[in-house]
């Protein structure tokens, strides 16, 4: 029997839980279907960066919408996610980078935005005092900082579930089509079927907007990550350069942890990837230049999480050109964990009262194909 | 808590433990040294600062870590001693590029 | 001497030098097959032969006869052209077969034509009150100092738990003029009517009349309690005494050292962070690899051989290790493989060898409470965590061990969940109502062993990676 609900939202990562908790705020009952569990994929196993630095200038809208909701997170979810602000620096490692972020700033102040503040060798030193001295600034964005992905996507999952969503895990969502006005969707041996469906499904989320027609020049990536052991707290912000990739972060707990951006070898049919250790050896190196002090620090873990990245490196958010009722959010390329929450507020604005006030023009489907709704 | 079998033949090894010599015999793991010289060598965690001793003395339980010639967080049950070798006992969270 | 690998590439790589490993190795090399065997200790042997090529145990038979079996595996592979690399930390695997190895601080990658797991077993983890206190370690831990060091407890010392290893170091400690104040056997006596089907095997089996001889010539030297239903380490920064009750009685008694022990499971970590899948055994309550009769697991090219394929045994080990190693050469080079004895030989040899261990795993299946503890009692030793803490977790939505690290830092510090593991996963299978099959595991991924920054950093550099430096 189908059961008939107000939306449905296939992927449980932060996108998808954010969604449909949003969607329960505004007065719906979603149900959120995940093929393996929430947070299972990218969304619990990224680096936790919570940035507004270095975005793209057609999703900062967007960030800074999602920004004022991580600082009162815990009144959205009851629970902290262990977010905490102390910034991101993103570090120039010459003059020529630093010149790069000084035009940058410019072009974002032209623009109206303010999150960046350009900081030069004595700022940088104080804001990150292990950093090698040879570094001559970087950039500032004093508001940003870094949570915990895993406990922030359950939290998000269990939120949503408390204000009345059904939630499926460990079953796919199968068989998606439209007819009558409704989306129906199977989940084992249970159908679903309503006027809403938004398509939050990650790595997997390019096939099911193929298969609904809307092609899009997507691939699957891995971006790997590692982590040290407790060390003595030595560093607050989060570290980004400007030239080299390279994140870099330490939790409250000492661990710390470093990414940036090589990618391991995703199988993503198996749910598996294979991690690429002359690359992660990159990442060492960078580290050990830039922080002498780590140089001894031992690494216990490293992995990478599977998820979409667009061709043109921006997400795909908002209504389908093509079919009514239809929603995509996805393609957030390695940089999708601080939008969660706003893109979910946005995607419940946009589902409910057919509009929002924050600007997301830019990141629509019709990019890729003009609309012939 | 431990004492040696009298039919050990083995050459002595002279290491330092925080700085006090101490015998250890040809073919002992630091573990075993340690454990064999009476000193409390105790460690303390980084978690909570509770005292450890080896437990497993295989390489699995991590619980004797120890820096060894300057390097730390090694396991010192995998790792045999050597003349001169100089032993830290890790107190809590260990310093970094130490 | 620690040297690194003299190649990139092997037909045969062999992790582990204890029975299996020391064996497999041996029969590839015969065959004639570039072999290379990587092993963390400083000899050979495993923890069942440690420290055969340099024991200061001098007097053979304190040792037993079992022991010097490993003497003549050691041999037949240094008769051969193995290139053997001990204190090579191996800390990754992949499905690719490239392994990255750590070798007197400095780390390199080899590629395998085929990969032999041989990374035996670990103690089952014994989850009581105090079990973190220093001067509580286990019965394996007290044999390798024996067996290495000619080590043995001179202080209060209490055995505790069950199993033949628990019997063997007992007879070996007073052999060597060691100290043991008493014996507290935790095997339930239910187990006894369990393992009866199985009784014949044994009974017809070389375990029977051996451990009947232990179990004699200690129970003449020391107190043995058996029926042993709680157990608990007391004291206050190190271990002062250890209570326990037995026939309903609670006893107290001083102590400096507590040796336990309640079995042993299969090392996973290298083989499920290689991506092996793996299933709950039931019988043996562990985590075991899918493999088929020759050893093969689940990645192509890659075969487990030895307890960490299942506990089987030392004698059963280097069986498998012949199995799985002649299954290799055949696929290699079918032509030396016909030279090797014939499958069918090593088979009737596994059967005969694995005799009797039915009975053993059924006896010796250790007791609930031992195995999922409860309130205060420190689930994982690394990062500190309670069995209350787990407990709490669950209760705000944690379904498994990978989803409990949301909340809590269980399986994430340096030992990889190889302390804590089972019991956690067996800790939420209680309180989930669900089997440890449903509940899973950590996925463990690499390093299985933690390098140094410095040391990863100084790996060397492929080719493009000069060009993949710019940020995406």
């Amino acid at each position: 029997m189908t059961k008939t609900v107000d939306a449905i939202v296939v992927g449980g990562g932060i996108h998808g839980c954010s969604t449909a908790l949003h969607l329960c705020l505004a007065g719906l009952k979603p149900v959120l279907i995940e093929k393996d569990y929430a947070g299972r994929h990218a969304s619990g196993v990224n680096a936790g960066g919570v940035r507004q630095l270095a975005r793209n200038i057609p999703e900062i809208p967007l960030s800074i919408r999602s920004m004022v909701i991580w600082e009162k997170i815990t009144e959205l979810v009851d629970d902290d996610c262990s977010f905490e602000s102390h910034g991101q620096v993103l570090v120039a490692e010459n003059e020529d980078e630093l010149a790069v972020c000084r035009a940058r700033v410019a072009e974002l102040n032209a623009l109206g935005f303010t999150h960046e503040e350009l900081i030069d060798a004595a700022e940088l030193r104080r804001l990150v005092p292990a950093v090698a001295d040879t570094c001559p600034g970087g950039v500032v964005s004093r508001r940003d900082g870094a949570a915990n992905p895993a406990q922030t996507t359950t939290a998000f999952r269990r939120k949503a579930e408390q204000l009345g969503a059904t939630v499926r895990e460990g079953v796919a969502a199968t068989n998606i089509r439209q007819s009558d006005g409704l989306w129906h969707v199977d989940v084992a041996s249970e159908s679903f079927a309503a006027p809403v469906l938004v398509n939050a499904a990650g790595a997997w989320a390019g096939k099911i907007a193929a298969a609904l027609g809307e092609p899009v020049p997507v691939e699957t990536v891995a971006p790997m990550l590692m982590i040290t052991s407790r060390v003595p707290h030595f560093i607050d912000p989060v570290v980004i350069l400007r030239g080299r990739k390279l994140s870099f972060k330490q939790f409250k707990n000492g661990t710390v942890l470093i990414g940036g951006g090589h990618l391991a070898t995703p199988y993503q049919d198996r749910n598996e990837t294979v991690l690429d250790w002359k690359r992660l050896a990159v990442s060492a190196r960078t580290v050990f230049e830039l922080f002498p002090v780590m140089r001894s620090a031992t690494i216990v873990r490293a992995w990478a999480g599977i998820e979409a990245k667009m061709k043109d490196d921006l997400p795909v958010f908002g209504a389908s050109s093509r079919h009514k009722g239809l929603y995509h959010q996805f393609g957030f390329s390695l940089h999708g964990f601080q939008l969660g929450p706003g893109a979910g507020a946005v995607m419940a604005e946009l589902i409910v009262n057919g509009g929002t006030r924050t600007r997301v023009s830019d990141l629509g489907i019709d990019r890729f194909h003009p609309s012939t709704l | 808590m431990f004492k040696r079998s009298e039919q050990d033949k083995r050459p002595p090894v002279q290491i330092f433990v925080d700085g006090v010599a101490v015998a250890a015999r040809q073919g002992d793991t630091v573990s075993a040294a340690l454990l064999a010289s009476g000193r409390d060598v105790r460690r303390s965690t980084a978690v909570s600062g509770a005292p450890r001793l080896p437990y497993c003395m295989m390489g699995v339980c991590f619980d004797c870590l120890v820096t060894i010639d300057g390097v730390g967080n090694r396991q010192g049950c995998l790792v045999p001693v050597a003349e001169g070798m100089q032993i830290e006992i890790q107190k809590g969270k260990r310093e970094i590029g130490k | 001497m620690t040297t690194t690998p003299s190649r990139e590439n092997y037909d045969f790589v062999v992790i582990g030098a204890g029975p299996a490993g020391l064996a497999a190795a041996a029969t590839s090399a015969e065959a004639g097959l570039s072999t290379l065997l990587l092993d963390e200790n400083i000899g050979p042997g495993g923890q069942v032969f440690r420290a055969i090529a340099s024991t200061p145990v001098t007097a053979r038979e304190q040792l037993g006869t079992d022991y010097w079996v490993g003497a003549d595996l050691v041999q037949a592979l240094r008769a051969g052209n193995t290139e053997v690399v001990q204190r090579a930390t191996v800390w990754s695997l992949d499905r690719n077969l490239e392994i990255g190895v750590s070798i007197g601080g400095g780390s390199s990658f080899v590629k395998a034509r085929r990969v032999i797991l041989a990374t035996g077993a670990l103690e089952r983890p014994f989850p009581i009150p105090g079990w973190t206190l220093p001067g509580v370690m286990t019965a394996g831990a007290a044999q390798t100092m024996l067996k290495s060091s000619a080590l043995v407890p001179d202080g209060r010392t209490v055995i505790a738990g069950q199993g033949p290893l628990l019997w063997l170091l007992a007879a070996q400690i007073l052999r060597l003029g060691g100290r043991i104040d008493r014996i507290l056997d935790t095997t339930e006596r239910g187990n006894y009517f369990a393992a009866l089907p199985h009784a014949f095997a044994f009974l017809t089996s070389p375990y029977f009349a051996k451990g009947l001889a232990l179990m004699r010539e200690v129970r003449a030297k020391v107190q043995v309690v058996s029926g042993v239903a709680e157990l608990a380490a007391v004291g206050d920064g190190q271990l002062a005494s250890v209570s326990y009750v037995a026939g309903g009685k609670r006893e107290t008694i001083p102590a400096d050292l507590l040796l336990l022990h309640q079995g042993v499971v299969p090392n996973v970590n290298l083989a499920m962070a290689a991506g092996v899948e793996h299933r709950w055994n039931e019988l043996q309550l562990c985590w075991s690899p899918v493999l088929d009769a020759s050893g093969n697991s689940s990645i192509e090219g890659i075969a487990i051989a030895g307890d960490g394929a299942g506990i089987g045994g030392a004698t059963a080990a280097v069986v498998r290790g012949r199995i799985a190693a002649r299954a290799a050469v055949e696929a290699l080079a079918p032509v030396a493989a016909a030279k090797l004895p014939p499958l069918a030989t090593l088979r009737a040899e596994l059967a005969k060898a694995e005799r009797g261990r039915a009975f053993l795993d059924t006896l010796f299946r250790p007791s609930p409470q031992f195995r999922i503890p409860s309130g205060d009692t420190i689930v994982c030793r690394c990062e500190e965590v309670t069995a209350k803490d787990i407990l709490d977790a669950v209760a705000i939505g944690a379904t498994g061990p990978n989803q409990l690290k949301a909340y809590r830092r269980t399986g994430m510090g340096p030992c990889q969940g190889r302390l804590c593991g089972l019991t956690v996963t067996e800790l939420m299978a209680q309180a989930r109502a669900k089997s440890p099959q449903e509940i899973g595991y950590y996925r463990l991924r690499a390093p299985v062993k933690p390098i140094t920054l410095a040391e990863l950093a100084a790996v060397p550099k492929s080719e493009d990676d000069v060009k993949a430096v710019v940020r995406g």
